[in-house]
């Protein structure tokens, strides 16, 4: 039984469309990702869901009973916002103990349940700290308790790591699905960092200016990308544009520009249609001479090389003007490689997919966001 | 036992809070009483009478000094109003930025002259610079009439201005100046080009409010305008002479003019541009210097304790020689003149209570409508724009109107015409003061709790009362000053109930015969009162902060 069901959820702000006809199930105790950029409406997801806002058109269902109805204080659904929303005249045990109080339980009950949670988070000893005397990272956890003593089956998590520095998110991150698992609980976690969507989610779904792009396992997503917002959102890809020449049931035969011909496995576009190539870059390889092996041999020569610690990321300007980056794991790298040699690039139709040229092209669909 | 009764009791209501229509209830009941008695009966009272006005047109005696007071309220409106700017904003500029350990006091010696009810400030302005004041010594002194109602309205809206920009200068984020420093600019420049466009809302503001309540005062304009009339106190000698008529064209005319003029101000003032495309480096250099800014300083603090401090409290000079003459006895005692004060102070603060209460219980559904623009954009800025009428309009206009149309229910007793003439005027403070708190607060914060299972009556009581808490004791102890304070209004309301400046106005312009004694310890009692509950203001807020 889905813990949530959305069905054809819209919601407008004047002309524009925060959410655009929805759908989407979340399986009881699911952690799930909504992965987004800025303005993509994931933060009115949430709203809707918590019942803050109401949607114009569609239904919410939380464990199969329509919330249309229902008001935010009874739908068992906290939303926890990015800014965490701790109360700053109560205590850290008083803000915990603050949903149970709300809910008419006796202010000892309450007091232990708080206690109790404070002890998962671990936060007890600071029960009686004011929220401006904890670290970021402390009043992510209070903010998480509040939620969890609040007897919430559903939990909506804003961004919960934003506002926290990198080492700290890395280390909260596990934290939060270890918390989330233990207690049984449902979550939507709003993100938009893909690392953090993939390591944390059971599932994640792609938003995209209020549309839903693509619903799936990590896994499944990263490496099935079904759109080029997808394929560019979510991992580092190269985008090549392409002519489809000729298609067999094997494949393809497409022509980049200046007549460069690669092979991909895709079959689904006629010959002569326009089409679009995405690549992940850690897919691709580089070498300073062709072997005379490798499927998909195209040569170039390297325009920028990046340090990146675990990677080393070349760019690499094809015969035919078209660029393409390369990132290679720094002990395979090869360090003689450098800025202006001349190299061979190749990539294993496998690891290749193909889009319908999109209508706005292809640095218009890539800027768009 | 109790506790718990009051416990189920509160429970019974956060789940009534729940139904939209109970919350519906509350807010239509607010606003209902916002319009029926705060915004209809100040048009509806000028215009049952407007057929008046016209007795007013066939006398053109009458007619030219109607139109001179007109022209003077808003001349000298507007000239107070720019010199508070130009001295007020160095003065703020040194609290807000100076580091002398003195400057908290300075701080709050500021604020006396906002303090101390107008009618007190009329009395202490009139012997200063009066033929027996201090300065008389010099050959110096200044009669009643238009020189001196200028010199008192700069005395009471100075500090006005201050205030505003003291906060605001506090409240901006210093790091634009850092960067202008950076890239080379000098301290004049940097406030002319950085610092005022950024704070011009605050200055719009600060400009506003110094008019608005250069053009309400009527209190103590009346005892130091001889026989000058501006608007104000003109409809005060039409009310003792019995003159209807052109009580109501003047203040039909200022009600009309006043709001006019505050609309356009309000829109042009946003396309008022200060001037930055120029930088003078030679001169705003020199005016940089700290020989410059010692002596703008110096200038400063001279004009704030000649011109607003000193007149200001003069006053106790007098009071003193009261406390010894025997006065003070007569005064306890309340014989002769000091029963009717009596009578006076305790009607005074009787309606301030009562009014305090209504405004406080009808005015939070209409500050949460404000802040959290539950009525849409357009909605929110008309009720912003109602609640801000009754200080638009100067005070003793607006009682003109009210008193004529409350009196128009032959049924309604002059204490309650009283009552809702203060609740009107004072209506805004409260509101205001909890619309700017509750704005404070993110809206985050609410829907949380909500999400948390907080009914929203509980999220009110839980979340909203503890967190705007000062605001709600600073916004009911404006209400409760202001009604005690009110003059204007009171003056053209009252017929047979004088409430205690009323009584205290018509002591000095000896309508009674009181002594200077009596009434310099008549208005100190006033001044004292008004002091305490600042004082009381003050230890909450300390305590709170500790």
């Amino acid at each position: 039984m889905p813990a949530l069901r959305l069905l054809n959820v819209t919601k407008r702000f004047g002309e524009v469309k925060a959410l655009d006809d929805l759908t989407f199930d979340v399986k009881d105790r699911e952690y799930v990702c909504i992965l987004g950029s800025t303005g993509s409406g994931k933060t009115t997801l949430l709203r809707t869901i918590a019942g803050i806002i109401k949607p114009d058109e569609g239904e919410v269902f939380i464990d199969s009973v329509n919330a249309g109805g229902i008001a935010a204080e009874d739908r068992n659904a906290v939303y926890v916002p990015q800014t965490y929303a701790l109360f700053p005249h109560m205590t850290v045990l008083e803000n915990v103990a603050f949903g149970p109080l709300a809910k008419h339980i006796s202010r000892t009950a309450a007091e232990e349940v708080a206690k109790n949670v404070l002890r998962l988070v671990r936060l007890d000893k600071r029960a009686d700290a004011y929220p401006n005397e904890l670290s970021g990272g402390m009043q992510q956890r209070v903010a998480l308790a509040r939620g969890l003593a609040s007897g919430a089956r559903l939990l909506l998590l804003d961004e919960p790591l934003g506002a926290l520095d990198v080492r700290l998110r890395l280390e909260l991150r596990t934290e939060l699905r270890r918390i989330a698992k233990e207690s049984g609980l449902t979550v939507i976690h709003v993100t938009h960092d893909q690392e953090e969507a993939m390591t944390i989610g059971d599932r994640i779904l792609v938003l995209r200016r209020g549309r839903l792009q693509q619903y799936g396992t990590p896994y499944h997503v990263y490496n099935r990308p079904e759109k080029i917002f997808v394929a560019n959102f979510v991992g580092n890809t190269n985008f090549l544009e392409a002519i489809v020449e000729t298609r067999t049931r094997e494949g393809s035969t497409l022509t980049l520009r200046e007549g460069l011909r690669i092979r991909v496995l895709d079959s689904s576009f006629e010959p002569d249609e326009a089409v679009i190539v995405a690549i992940r870059e850690e897919k691709t390889q580089v070498t300073p001479e062709p072997t005379g092996e490798e499927p998909n041999r195209l040569s170039g020569e390297i325009v920028e090389v990046h340090f990146l610690g675990s990677h080393i990321r070349y760019v690499i300007k094809l015969s035919n003007g078209d660029e393409i980056a390369a990132r290679v794991p720094l002990k395979e790298a090869r360090t003689e490689l450098k800025h202006g040699d001349w190299v061979s690039v190749s990539f294993d139709p496998v690891n290749s997919h193909v889009y319908e040229y999109p209508m706005l092209g292809l640095q218009g669909e890539l800027e768009a966001n | 036992m109790a506790n718990r009764l009051l416990g189920s009791i509160m429970v019974r209501f956060d789940r009534l809070s729940s139904h939209r229509v109970s919350r519906r209830a509350v807010y239509v009941l607010a606003v209902v009483f916002l319009v029926s008695f705060i915004l209809l009966p100040p048009i509806l009272g000028i215009t049952f009478k407007l057929n008046l006005a016209a007795e007013v047109l066939s006398n053109s005696d009458l007619l030219r000094r109607a139109e001179a007071s007109i022209f003077w309220s808003f001349t000298i409106a507007l000239s107070v109003a720019t010199l508070d700017l130009l001295a007020g904003l160095p003065f703020a500029w040194y609290i807000a930025r100076g580091k002398s350990r003195w400057i908290s006091i300075l701080d709050a010696l500021a604020d006396i002259p906002f303090v101390i009810p107008t009618v007190a400030l009329g009395f202490s302005t009139l012997l200063f610079w009066g033929n027996t004041g201090p300065i008389s010594v010099l050959g110096i002194s200044v009669a009643p009439g238009l020189i001196l109602v200028l010199l008192l309205h700069f005395t009471f809206s100075f500090p006005v201005v201050v205030r505003v920009m003291v906060g605001e200068l506090l409240a901006y984020n210093t790091v634009y100046e850092t960067a202008a420093k950076t890239l080379g600019a000098r301290t004049f420049t940097i406030a002319r080009t950085v610092t005022l466009p950024l704070l011009r809302p605050g200055l719009i503001a600060a400009f506003l409010l110094a008019f608005a309540r250069s053009l309400s005062e009527t209190g103590a304009t009346v005892i130091v305008a001889g026989g000058f009339e501006n608007g104000p106190v003109f409809i005060k000698n039409a009310q003792d002479a019995g003159l209807q008529g052109p009580m109501v064209l003047v203040s039909f005319t200022l009600i009309i003019s006043s709001v006019t003029v505050f609309a356009l101000i309000r829109l042009l003032g946003n396309r008022l541009k200060i001037p930055i495309n120029r930088v003078y480096p030679g001169p705003e250099a020199r005016l940089s210097s700290s020989r410059s800014v010692n002596t703008r300083n110096g200038l400063t603090l001279l004009i704030f304790g000649f011109f607003v401090l000193i007149p200001a409290i003069y006053i106790t000079f007098p009071a003193a020689t009261a406390l010894t003459d025997g006065t003070l006895q007569r005064a306890i005692s309340g014989t002769g003149i000091w029963s009717s004060f009596w009578q006076s102070m305790t009607l005074s603060y009787t309606i301030a209570v009562l009014v305090t209460l209504i405004n406080i219980g009808l005015g939070l559904p209409v500050a949460i409508l404000i802040a959290r623009k539950r009525l849409g954009r357009l909605l929110t800025t008309l009720l912003d724009a109602i609640v801000n009428v009754p200080i638009v309009v100067p005070s003793v206009a607006l009682g003109v109107s009210l008193g004529i149309f409350w009196r128009s229910f032959g049924f309604l007793p002059e204490f309650w015409i009283l009552v809702f003439a203060h609740m009107t005027i004072t209506y805004t403070y409260f509101v205001q003061a909890m619309a700017a708190a509750i704005e404070g607060i993110p809206e985050e914060m609410e829907e949380t709790a909500r999400t948390l299972g907080s009914k929203p009556l509980h999220v009110f009581r839980k979340i909203i009362v503890p967190l705007t808490k000062y605001s709600f004791l600073s916004g009911a102890i404006l209400v409760f000053t202001r009604s005690v304070d009110e003059t204007g209004a009171a003056t053209a309301v009252s017929q047979t109930l004088k409430t205690a400046p009323v009584l205290l106005v018509s002591w000095v312009k000896h309508q009674v015969p009181a002594t200077q004694s009596d009434i310099a310890l008549g208005i100190s009692f006033l001044v004292l009162t008004s002091f305490v509950s600042l004082l009381v203001l003050r230890l909450i807020v300390y305590r709170g902060k500790k």
